[in-house]
């Protein structure tokens, strides 16, 4: 059998931090061969990166290779070479990262500079490894941006990162990481920033650039579907340690260790059954969810949120000196309703207006036309001309949760703070009820009395998020609006979170908008299911309808980039490639939409709507 | 761009309007002018020949006249006793203290002043970016630590103060004076070699007086930002290309953390010349900030608005230069920057 690339041996790095040192990687050993992609599998935390930073020697300073080898085998020249006894800083090192060894990173925004071109950064990694002069440099980069698919490579040159989309700037990041022809390519997290559709492009040309190229692939990720559509083999990661490797075919079809098990039952999977619950690797219980009771509340005849022909329009300024005003269409004549007691689910993928549509319902921006209308119980009422006490008490009744656990709880405030924050806004209770309330809401979400006086920066990010949901709740909401509530968790908190909306639904009678662009969480958590592109509704159905029949040629595409972690139904890369399926001009006849136009919803089963272009609509009239 | 620089010169007009007429009401603003207080001053002296010429010129420069007419007049968009003749003619008009026209006391303390700040700036710059390069790349070091110290007692010691221990000890240790800008020979002679060498070596003690409080601020600031970029994760892309060190953060980090020095340029100007006024005057350096001083303190006004309007300026055109220097240095303000 031919030496792999690499051979990591008994890798061992510590961090020495203020509060004592910290084993991140634990005596971690594993294999890449030649051509072949080993994925390296776990929860943020595990030590997955870290390993990878430390092939590299691109460790934060506080953290030190400390035991272990890394023995690299490169095919163009003869015998290995331990990297791990390489000063970090070493001319060997510098050849090594970037020539050899290339790495690319989770969020292409972040990972390249704003101020400097594509070409500029791309070329850049050419030269410092290569003799060539500016003029060949840029030449060859041409050549790579061609390849991973830019549409006019010498435009690209001259273009800044914030110019393109995210799928186009990891595609720069790839010809980047590329451009030297490096032996092992080091993915962290490559797709995880993007759209399931882009990502599956993404996927796909990883493979193709392998096949093409021979090199080897080290692919770190927490998502399962990715890793049984492009692994070859799999190394799972728990807090530092290597809990199971293997061929991909022995990890999917044999799970060995309880952890890798526990990490399956979490993933929510288009094929579950109806009443299937997600197994969460750590379970949390909810002392007073079991005994609590709903508020007595009239219920709405009808449906507790409407929203009729939304349309929000947003003026751009083309650029700081020239002025100029672009019009775009955010929204367009959305319509949806949402049953008390059940979840909508809107999906769709970034830009496509989903939060928009959300913060529109929570009456922060204002339509340019159409209508939300809310119903307490006391017939429905036009949100946006809502006044004085009415507003308040429809503020009250609409709850936010937002994304990102991180930035949306006040760092300098402390749970109690937080928690009652909207009961003093609304003066709600004496500060004896208001302590009586944040500890009931606390057991709701399963977090312990203690956490009171903590500051949100010592919870992880599933108990924030959980702090996140009890203030929603502080006020004792009817309809709460999650905007991505779980896409920044791990897999296994991801169910936690999923679990508990799913209870407190059922013991409060709440009413969700889940909106998201993952599918199969959707699936999960949602009665109907309602599908957004460019600013449409393209699809709406109960959800078994939607998986079962999906008619619409987006809700189509987007149904087959979604990697499921089923070896059995693998992703169809060839019919992803051609792209276009969020270009309404591109979609075909009945479905094809012309800039300007609106097209119409229509009804091709009990509840199951498909929009419609011009063409139809005129049949119909 | 074109279009960008019109609305530009447009909003700065606009802007400077506003300025000096700000100016000019607020120095009119207590009782009585530079001239009245002189001929009461003469009366009681009983000095007749003197009072005559006082109130030539109170109908020379038109200050019987209201306020806002001799402001229009002082501006140059009303015809005073000359026609019209101001600021836009370029007739910045008579200093009373000095019986002199405006442009002969300020003319060689207005360049002066400018060469003195333009060392300042120089010297804050030069000494501060490296050691904030020095102190965010090794944080938490015993060079940081020193660097930091030395930032903070920088920060805390009044430049006038220094300015005076700094006068007293090199006169006492080296036996030279440092105040002024030239030794007294040069006064009023005109610019040879040696009197410009003479400036040179003056200009050394003020430049660093002036000079510290600013660098130890910059320090602080510069090395804030840059550990703030150097956590940003384009700096590990260019290390895992294979850049050198060096090479990875002036290339990347660095050239980030420079946007808000540069959105500064507007504000660095007139804070040098407000902000030194003290120090000039312990060091009598022959800059516009003592003669600030005393015209608004005899409610010179021609003199006293005379000045503010050049601070005006030129912080009017700092921005204006900031601002091209930003757009051409970001692309992300260049383009209107999505993000």
């Amino acid at each position: 059998m031919e030496a792999p690339i690499l051979s990591v041996r008994q890798l061992t790095v510590d961090f020495s931090t203020d509060a004592g040192n910290f084993r991140a990687v634990d005596g971690v050993t594993f294999d890449i061969p030649k051509g072949k992609t080993v994925a390296l599998v776990g929860e943020s935390g595990s030590g997955k990166s870290v390993t990878a930073q430390a092939i590299l020697q691109i460790l934060s300073k506080k953290a030190r290779i400390t035991n272990g080898s890394l023995l690299f085998n490169d095919p163009s020249t003869e015998g290995s070479i331990d990297i791990a006894a390489l000063p970090a800083e070493s001319d060997a090192m510098h050849s090594l990262r970037g020539g050899r060894i290339a790495m690319i990173f989770q969020e292409p925004m972040t990972s390249l500079s704003p101020l400097h071109t594509i070409g500029d950064q791309i070329s850049e990694a050419l030269m410092i490894h290569a003799d060539v002069d500016q003029a060949t440099a840029n030449q060859r980069t041409m050549d790579v941006l061609n390849r991973v698919g830019f549409p006019d490579p010498k435009r690209a040159l001259r273009t800044y990162p914030f110019e393109l989309s995210g799928g186009l700037r990891q595609r720069a990041m790839i010809a980047m990481a590329l451009i030297t022809r490096p032996a092992l390519l080091i993915a962290d997290e490559p797709t995880t920033a993007l759209d399931v559709t882009t990502q599956a492009q993404i996927l796909d040309l990883i493979k193709e650039l392998q096949v093409e190229t021979g090199m080897s692939v080290l692919l770190i990720t927490h998502d399962l579907g990715v890793v049984a559509n492009v692994a070859d083999e799999v190394v799972v990661m728990y807090r530092g340690r290597i809990m199971e490797a293997g061929s991909r075919e022995e990890i999917f079809r044999n799970a060995q260790h309880p952890y890798l098990q526990a990490l399956m039952r979490a993933v929510p999977r288009f094929a579950m059954a109806e009443n299937e619950r997600l197994t969460p690797i750590r379970e949390v219980k909810s002392a007073s969810l079991a005994t609590a009771d709903a508020p007595q509340r009239v219920q709405p005849a009808g449906p507790i949120l409407k929203v009729e022909r939304l349309t929000k329009s947003f003026t751009l300024r083309s650029g700081w000196f020239s002025g100029k005003a672009r019009e775009i269409r955010a929204v367009s004549e959305v319509d949806l309703s949402l049953p008390a007691g059940k979840t909508l689910g809107l999906v769709g993928e970034s830009g496509c207006g989903k939060t928009t549509v959300s913060k529109m319902i929570m009456r922060a921006i204002p339509p340019n036309s159409g209508k939300v209308l809310f119903d307490d119980g006391t017939g429905p009422k036009d949100v946006h001309k809502l006044e004085g006490e009415a507003l308040t008490t429809y503020r009250r009744s609409v709850q936010f949760i937002f994304q990102d656990p991180f930035s949306s709880l006040n760092p300098r405030m402390t749970v109690y703070e937080l928690l009652t924050e909207p009961l003093r806004i609304h003066d709600i209770g004496t500060s004896d009820e208001r302590y009586e309330r944040v500890k009931h809401l606390l057991e709701m979400v399963g977090l312990d009395q203690g956490a009171l006086r903590r500051y949100p920066h010592s919870f992880s990010g599933g108990q924030r998020q959980r702090l996140g949901i009890a203030r929603a709740l502080a006020l004792e909401p009817r309809v709460l609006l999650c905007d991505e509530p779980v896409s920044a968790l791990d897999v296994s908190v991801q169910a936690q979170v999923l679990n508990l909306l799913k209870d407190l639904q059922a013991a409060l009678g709440l009413s969700y908008l889940f909106v998201s662009h993952n599918l199969a969480v959707v699936d999960y958590i949602a009665d109907t299911i309602a599908v957004m592109c460019r600013g449409y509704i393209v699809e709406e159905a109960p959800k078994s309808s939607l998986f079962r029949n999906p008619v619409h040629p987006y809700t189509q595409a987007l149904l087959a980039a979604v990697p499921d972690p089923d070896i059995d139904r693998p992703l169809d890369f060839t019919k992803l490639r051609t792209g276009g399926f969020s270009q309404p001009s591109a979609w075909p006849e009945p479905f094809r939409i012309e800039p300007g136009e609106f097209g119409v919803m229509k009804e091709i089963e009990p509840g199951h709507k498909v929009r419609m272009g011009r063409l139809t609509a005129r049949e119909a009239a | 761009m074109i279009r960008f620089l019109l609305r530009r010169t447009v909003t700065m007009a606009v802007t400077l309007l506003i300025i000096s007429a700000l100016v000019f009401f607020i120095i009119k603003l207590p009782p009585g002018d530079f001239l009245t207080n002189q001929i009461a001053e003469l009366r009681a002296q009983g000095e007749s020949a003197s009072i005559a010429k006082a109130e030539f010129l109170i109908r020379q420069y038109g200050l019987d006249k209201p306020a806002w007419q001799q402001y229009l007049v002082w501006l140059g968009v009303m015809p005073g006793p000359n026609g019209f003749s101001g600021l836009l003619q370029g007739d910045w008009g008579w200093s009373f203290e000095y019986d002199k026209p405006v442009v002969d006391v300020v003319g060689d303390a207005l360049w002066l002043t400018l060469l003195v700040n333009f060392a300042v700036v120089i010297f804050i710059h030069l000494i501060a970016i490296p050691i904030a390069i020095y102190s965010a790349t090794r944080q938490y070091s015993v060079g940081d630590y020193i660097a930091t110290f030395i930032g903070y007692i920088g920060l805390a010691t009044p430049s006038f103060l220094l300015a005076l221990i700094l006068l007293y000890y090199m006169n006492r240790w080296f036996g030279i004076s440092i105040g002024g800008l030239y030794d007294p020979q040069y006064a009023g002679e005109s610019w040879t070699w040696a009197k410009v060498q003479s400036l040179l070596s003056h200009l050394v003690v003020p430049t660093v007086v002036i000079g510290l409080g600013g660098t130890a601020a910059m320090i602080r600031r510069m090395r804030a930002n840059l550990l703030d970029e150097l956590g940003k994760q384009y700096y590990v892309t260019a290390k895992a290309k294979g850049l050198g060190p060096t090479k990875a953060l002036l290339k990347y980090p660095f050239r980030m953390s420079l946007n808000p020095f540069i959105a500064d340029i507007g504000n660095l100007l007139p804070q040098l010349v407000s902000g030194s006024v003290l120090v000039s005057l312990v060091l009598s350096l022959p800059t516009v900030g003592p003669i600030l001083l005393s015209a608004l303190k005899s409610q010179d006004q021609f003199l006293a608005g005379f000045i503010l309007m050049f601070v005006a300026v030129l912080t009017v055109a700092g921005m204006l230069v900031s601002d091209l220097l930003l757009a051409w240095l970001d692309p992300r303000i260049r383009m209107g920057g999505a993000r």
